[in-house]
This record gives structure tokens, C-alpha cells and sequence, in this order.
């Protein structure tokens, strides 16, 4: 027998779980996956926890429940990964080798890596929303919060659902309307990047958004430290900004075993090929979703398209053929805007954002980089569509993973 | 856009960076560098230049973090050889593209 061992069992490893299971003959092939959680958070929800928009019970489903027949579950955490012996060790010590690796353990948080951002006003006023304890908590600091001023801030990039932070600001100026409370809130958005939209046509299209809303923003923010005493952040030159209430999107990184393992980067990210999706560290192992370094955005929509890809290029692997560089950096993202509203973009490696009709060509129904509600009614009904498609590696049916550029319009260059 | 920086024709985008690494040399980068208010760059501007160039060649995405702890440059000397956005200001002058998010 030989062994097929998942890393991971977020959206990414579960999807490849899935849909190894039912192409890999059982007589040849033992597949294992490892996850020390027991609990598989729907992650797009952590956005709408804060606000009372999703209860804490719907966005939660036990690890287990998605993990099909015939794929055993291991619930460990994972010391490291051995590429010259091809075994992955334990931290209770056990040893599993491998035929082929596939690493999906995404990433997470770290607010350790600012300084003073988690030893001092940490869960008291200074949150974040992107786990589970993070966004509870933050909602119960909303629904008592009387205002004063809320402060949106990311360390630093990459960061998971590069989006969010800009949905939350959005939702936030809706919450406070219908609190009755936004007159006595000022909303600034903190960025390292140069602006709240970075890529031409979106700032050019989006941009009345956040005067529409009110929201201050402060560019080419780079903190360097959280001052507790004083409520403020420090960036590197020197600029300040004081916040009552601070929701921050911390450093994130990806798991510390990779870091363990040796062949991690700086922030443990696996190097990958971006095309591919096989790693560069042996032929044999393979990354997808979170936990890879490429320059793709770190997102639900990009592991599901990245795992049909994968999969492909797994059995081209266990042929013997060559792989398939057939991953393009596509992303599709709902876009809360507010009151009832969304956005839908469709991206890759090296197209934008830009105006058209989604999934058909043509008929849509969803229209590109416009608020409307039947995007918003997309974002809320993919939940449905996560844990009873998606998890189960079945198709959405016109989703290819592949952008398409039928359907898109291209702003002209020139003007 | 095609425009002209020092005397040199190349392509750059509506924000002024440059669309092509190859149409790149130094005397663009001077003038650049000019224009951003980073005035006349040192070796070590140089080093950083050359470090941001080699990275985006091998398709890694930049982060300030990633250049203050490659040994060419730390974040503090970074802000202060680049002033005021560093990264933003620094790609720009290696001739590669600005960071930038999903929208």
C-alpha cells in the first residue's frame, strides 16, 4: 500500500480529501489526514459574528463530519515534516510516512509578533475578528460599545480574505447606523498599503464607497508597536494613530511546524509553484490553500479552485506524467458593502477586478464590481453551498477553475 | 503609457511604475528616485534595489517584513532610506509593481 498523507483539514484539505478519495484506487492507495482541531469554523463568517448577522452555532461543524470513508482522521498536532525520510512525525511521537504529501494547514493570526498588541488591551479594546474567539468576543464589546473611535487596522500583508477588513469597516457604519450610534463614531481604516483599493479600476470605481460611508483612512501604515497606555498604534515612520475601540488584523502566518520543518519562509509559508501547486522543497510534496507562499490572495475561493487543479496534478503525479501548470491565480469573492448590499470580483494572477457578468457570459445573474442585493444574497447563501458542496469536493455547476474572460469588460488602457 | 524617464522611452502604468523590468536601468531609477523625494540614492539604496528586483524575479511577493529581515536592509533603516511609504516608493524606482491587495 502506499500512502497519501493531507496536512490539514480546513476548507482546503477537506476539499482534497474528498476528491482524492474518490479517484485513488482504496487497494493502492491509504489516505490519512492530520488536524488537531476538532471543530471546521465556515470562516467567511467570522466577518458577520460581530454584528449578530450569523449566531455562533451556524458557522461551526465537527471536522470529522466532512471526512470521507475510507480517509483516516488522525487529531494530533504535527511536530514536523521530514522531506529526506518522507515522514511526517507527531508531537505524540508518531511517526507516518508518505508517498505523497499534501500540506493544507492554512494560516492564522500571530498578534504575538507586534509588539504590546496581545499583553495589555487584548479582547478589552483591541480585538480581532478572524477566529472564533476574536469575533465573540467582539461582539459582545459591540453590542455595549456607547462609540468613540473605531479604528480598522492591518499589520501587515498577506493576510487571509485580504477583503475583510474593508467589508468589516462597511458593515461596521451599518451596525452603528441602525444602533442609532454612528453620529458618535468616527471609522478610520489603517493600511500598509497605499490605499483601501491598490488596483486601478477598482480605485477608480469603488472609491466613493468609503466617502459614501465616511471612513477616514490613513495609508502606508507599517506598525511597529501597539501602545496600550496611550490607545494607539506606531508605525515604523513614526506616523501615530489613537483609537478607543481597535480591530486589527494581526500579522498573519502560517503553522508553526513548517517553520519546524526548515522549509518555510520567513512568515512559514511553503514555497510553491504558482502554477502547479507542487512545492519546492521535493516532487512528492505538494501545497495548497493558506499554507502556500504564492502570490495569490489567501482565500475559500482560491483553494477550491487550486484543489480541482491539484488533483489533477496528483494523479499526472502518481502516472508518471508532467504536471499541468494550470493554476492561474483565480479568486471570486463577495464583497459585503452594507445594507443588504455586495460586490462580486473575479480575478487572477494577472487580471483585475473589473465590470461584467458572472457565471454566464453575457446573462450573469450576478454582476462584477457592483453593489447589488442579489450579490449579498450569494455571499449568505454560500454558507449552504460551503458545507453541503463544496466540503463534499462536488462541482458548482458554470464555476470553472480557470477565470474566463468571456463576460468581462476591459476598461481601455489609454484613458 | 509610454512615457520618457531620463531620456529612456518605457511603459509604465497610470501611477507611473514601470510595466516591463527590462525597459529598467539606473538612470531611470535616479530620476525616480528624484521624483519621489528620496533624492540621491546610496549604495545601500542600491543594494535594496537590486534585492526587491532579484525577489520579484522569482515571483515572491514582497513585504516589508520579508526585506527587513533579509540581511540587505532592516525595517527602521528601510524607512529611513525610503521615506514615507518605503516599500510603495522603493518598488517604484526598481522598476517593478507596487504592492498591492485583491481590489
Amino acid at each position: 500500500m502506499k500512502n497519501l498523507l493531507i496536512l490539514g483539514a480546513g476548507s482546503a484539505g477537506t476539499m482534497m480529501a474528498n476528491h482524492l478519495r474518490r479517484k485513488l484506487d482504496k487497494r493502492e492507495w491509504k489516505m490519512t489526514i492530520v488536524d488537531e482541531a476538532t471543530i471546521h469554523y465556515y470562516q467567511p463568517g467570522f466577518l458577520f459574528l460581530p454584528f449578530g448577522i450569523y449566531d455562533e452555532h451556524e458557522i461551526q461543524k465537527s471536522i470529522s463530519d466532512f471526512i470521507p470513508s475510507g480517509v483516516e482522521l488522525i487529531q494530533e498536532s504535527i511536530n514536523k515534516v521530514d522531506p529526506e525520510t518522507n515522514t511526517v512525525l507527531l508531537e505524540n511521537g508518531t511517526e507516518l510516512p508518505y508517498d505523497i504529501l499534501i500540506i493544507a494547514s492554512g494560516c492564522k493570526p500571530a498578534p504575538e509578533e507586534t509588539e504590546g498588541m496581545k499583553n495589555g488591551l487584548w479582547y478589552k479594546d483591541v480585538f480581532d475578528f478572524y477566529t472564533f474567539e476574536g469575533a465573540r468576543a467582539l461582539h459582545d464589546k459591540l453590542a455595549e460599545w456607547e462609540g468613540g473611535k473605531l479604528v480598522v487596522h492591518i499589520s501587515e500583508m498577506p493576510i487571509k480574505c485580504p477583503v475583510a477588513p474593508l467589508e468589516f469597516a462597511f458593515l461596521a457604519d451599518d451596525f452603528l447606523k441602525h444602533k442609532g450610534i454612528r453620529d458618535k463614531v468616527e471609522i478610520v481604516y489603517v493600511t500598509p498599503l497605499g490605499g483601501a483599493f491598490t488596483k486601478p479600476f477598482a480605485s477608480k470605481k469603488l472609491g466613493y464607497l468609503l466617502e459614501e460611508k465616511d471612513i477616514h483612512i490613513v495609508t502606508d501604515f507599517y506598525i511597529e508597536k501597539l501602545d496600550n497606555e496611550n490607545k494607539k498604534i506606531v508605525d515604523y515612520g513614526g506616523q501615530e494613530v489613537d483609537f478607543d475601540l481597535l480591530v486589527t488584523v494581526p500579522v498573519n502566518k502560517g503553522a508553526e511546524f513548517i517553520g519546524r520543518s526548515g522549509f518555510g519562509d520567513e512568515l512559514n509559508y511553503v514555497p510553491t509553484d504558482r502554477n502547479t501547486l507542487q512545492t519546492k522543497v521535493k516532487d512528492n510534496i505538494f501545497a495548497i490553500g493558506d499554507a502556500t507562499s504564492l502570490p495569490a490572495s489567501k482565500a475559500g475561493s482560491v483553494a477550491h479552485f487550486e484543489s480541482e487543479i491539484l488533483t489533477d496534478n496528483i494523479i499526472r503525479y502518481i502516472n508518471g506524467q508532467e504536471l499541468e501548470p494550470g493554476f492561474d491565480g483565480h479568486a471570486n469573492c463577495f464583497v459585503e458593502t452594507g445594507n443588504h448590499k455586495a460586490l462580486l470580483i473575479d480575478f487572477n494572477y494577472d487580471q483585475e477586478p473589473v465590470e461584467g457578468s458572472f457565471p454566464i457570459p453575457g446573462i450573469g445573474p450576478m454582476k462584477l464590481m457592483e453593489e447589488s442585493m442579489l450579490n449579498h444574497m450569494g455571499k449568505l447563501g454560500f454558507k449552504w453551498i460551503y458545507w453541503n458542496v463544496l466540503m463534499k469536493g462536488r462541482a458548482i455547476p458554470f464555476i470553472h477553475p480557470q477565470m474566463q474572460m468571456a463576460g468581462k469588460k476591459i476598461p481601455d488602457k489609454e484613458s | 503609457m509610454e512615457k520618457t524617464i531620463n531620456g529612456n522611452p518605457v511603459s509604465v502604468n497610470e501611477e507611473g511604475y514601470l510595466t516591463d523590468l527590462k525597459q529598467w536601468n539606473k538612470d531611470i531609477a535616479l530620476e525616480i528616485a528624484q521624483e519621489e523625494g528620496v533624492g540621491t540614492l546610496s549604495p545601500k539604496h542600491w543594494e535594496v534595489i537590486d534585492y526587491l528586483q532579484n525577489q520579484y524575479r522569482q515571483n515572491i511577493p514582497l513585504t516589508i517584513r520579508k526585506i527587513g529581515s533579509s540581511g540587505v536592509t532592516d525595517i527602521k533603516e528601510f524607512y529611513a532610506l525610503f521615506p514615507g511609504g518605503p516599500l510603495k516608493k522603493a518598488s517604484k524606482i526598481a522598476g517593478i509593481p507596487k504592492p498591492v491587495s485583491c481590489i
